[in-house]
């Protein structure tokens, strides 16, 4: 089973509704049993940074420590932005720090938010877009990224007028500024493989 | 690069999609969720509904859609009509919205965009405005609220402007003068709120031929485009419009 954290943001039901879809089991839970239990662990999030930390409150230590743990984790939109170890977005605020950088504004000289169907070039060795293709529309909507600064982290990358980093991955921790849950058939191809992801640590 | 939206606008009548001309004489164009699968299914971008009756029963009404529409969509979708509090923002995200958008309400109260803004973050607060050419020289295009029935004194490009400061992250755009004319999107309009702002905006009414789509990218400088009576009364499909946009040299997710 896959655990979607439940904390009181936007887009955690369209997550859940998306891996049911595709028929994988999923639960939507704030229990530390069920964190526990969990094969994998998704944090969503369609909040601003400050307020989705606040909410998420305790569970965070909770998540890092599954995370720390080997126990596989995705992160979507600002749950991507928050496995970094700061953002910038209405003040300062810490993240997860599993993954290292820092999230801030996106330059100006271009609409912002960046919002909408962005071409995402994934490098040959990052196990969520397995047999899904290197070059991916995928629907974007933040004013916000991270700047990745972790050299055990992979990186797939969009062009915004400057090389963005769109998804990443460390060991078993990933995170896509984009939204697969809202990215049509290409976006559930990417939450499929994680859900094989995640039923392969337990083999 | 980041590619040119083609969005469906559903608007909702007690549970079934009508289209208008001029927000007038509505002709029913079937149910919301099917449609809207549909869509999806034909490669639309995203999808808006807007739920027109806007009563406090069609609310839970509305809720409920915006439940099925998120069980089968897998798409982004916006969700407007007649939404006046954070609350009800929060609890059509929490059902599976995307982006909400909000148009009286953000008249009557601006600092709401503000207040939704710092709790969902700018990128689902979508400001609509409804903009007609004012009759007299006191603005060049004046905001109308309730659904076009309520003008005001309001100047359409700076209430755009003022709202991005507060904290909007997109404008929907729709010219109350172009609507459902098919004679075309409304360039003007759309470019001058386009150059006010730094937020995208959505050009929205008028949408007939597939060379209007194409004025209102590559003229007016739209970052996406609404369409509702060519799409629901079968004209074109939304493949057709892509594949004409694209062939056209305009980046689009085919």
């Amino acid at each position: 089973m896959i655990v979607v954290i439940d904390y009181n943001v936007g887009n955690v039901k369209s997550v859940c509704n998306a891996f049911s879809h595709i028929g994988c089991d999923v639960k939507l839970s704030c229990e530390a049993a069920d964190i526990e239990n969990a094969l994998g662990l998704v944090l969503p999030g369609v909040a601003a940074f400050g307020y989705a930390v606040r909410t998420l409150g305790s569970l965070a230590e909770l998540i890092r420590n599954a995370a720390l743990g080997g126990k596989p984790l995705l992160g979507i939109c600002v749950g991507y932005q928050m496995l970094f170890d700061q953002s910038s977005e209405y003040g300062l605020h810490n993240g997860l720090g599993i993954v290292h950088g820092n999230v801030v504004a996106l330059p100006a000289g271009r609409r912002i938010p960046h919002m909408g169907w962005n071409l995402v070039r994934v490098p040959e060795d990052m196990d969520l877009f397995a047999s899904v293709g290197r070059e991916l529309h995928f629907y974007f909507a933040h004013s916000f990224y991270a700047e990745v600064k972790d050299n055990q982290a992979r990186i797939a990358h969009t062009d915004y007028g400057f090389y963005m980093p769109a998804a990443v991955q460390k060991g078993k921790v990933y995170g896509t500024q984009f939204h697969p849950e809202k990215s049509g058939e290409t976006g559930l191809k990417v939450l499929r493989n994680f859900y094989e992801i995640c039923e392969g640590q337990n083999l | 690069m980041l590619t040119k939206r083609i969005i469906p606008c559903l608007d909702v009548k007690n549970g079934r999609v009508v289209k208008g001309v001029h927000f007038l004489n509505l002709r029913d164009a079937g149910d919301p969720v099917e449609l809207g699968a549909r869509y999806s299914d034909e490669g639309a971008d995203e999808l808006v509904f807007l739920d027109i009756t806007a009563t406090i029963r069609s609310r839970e009404t509305i809720v409920e859609l915006v439940e099925k529409v998120a069980e089968n969509v897998f798409i982004p979708f916006t969700v407007g009509g007649g939404i006046q509090t954070v609350d009800q923002i929060d609890t059509l995200l929490r059902s599976g919205a995307e982006k909400v958008s909000v148009n009286t309400a953000a008249v009557e109260n601006p600092h709401i965009i503000a207040e939704a803004a710092q709790r969902f973050g700018n990128q689902c607060i979508v400001l609509a405005i409804d903009a007609r050419r004012a009759k007299d020289q006191s603005a060049k295009w004046q905001v109308c609220v309730k659904a076009g029935t309520g003008p005001t004194e309001i100047d359409a490009v700076e209430w755009a402007a003022k709202a991005e400061k507060l904290g909007a992250g997109e404008i929907l755009l729709t010219s109350m003068d172009a609507d459902g004319t098919k004679e075309g999107y409304d360039i003007e309009l759309t470019r001058a709120v386009g150059s006010a702002v730094n937020i995208p905006v959505i050009a929205s009414g008028g949408a007939g031929k597939l060379e209007h789509l194409y004025d209102a990218i590559v003229d007016a400088g739209a970052d996406a485009v609404l369409m509702a009576s060519i799409t629901h009364f079968g004209n074109y499909t939304i493949r057709q419009m892509k594949e004409y946009l694209a062939s056209r040299g305009i980046a689009v997710n085919l």
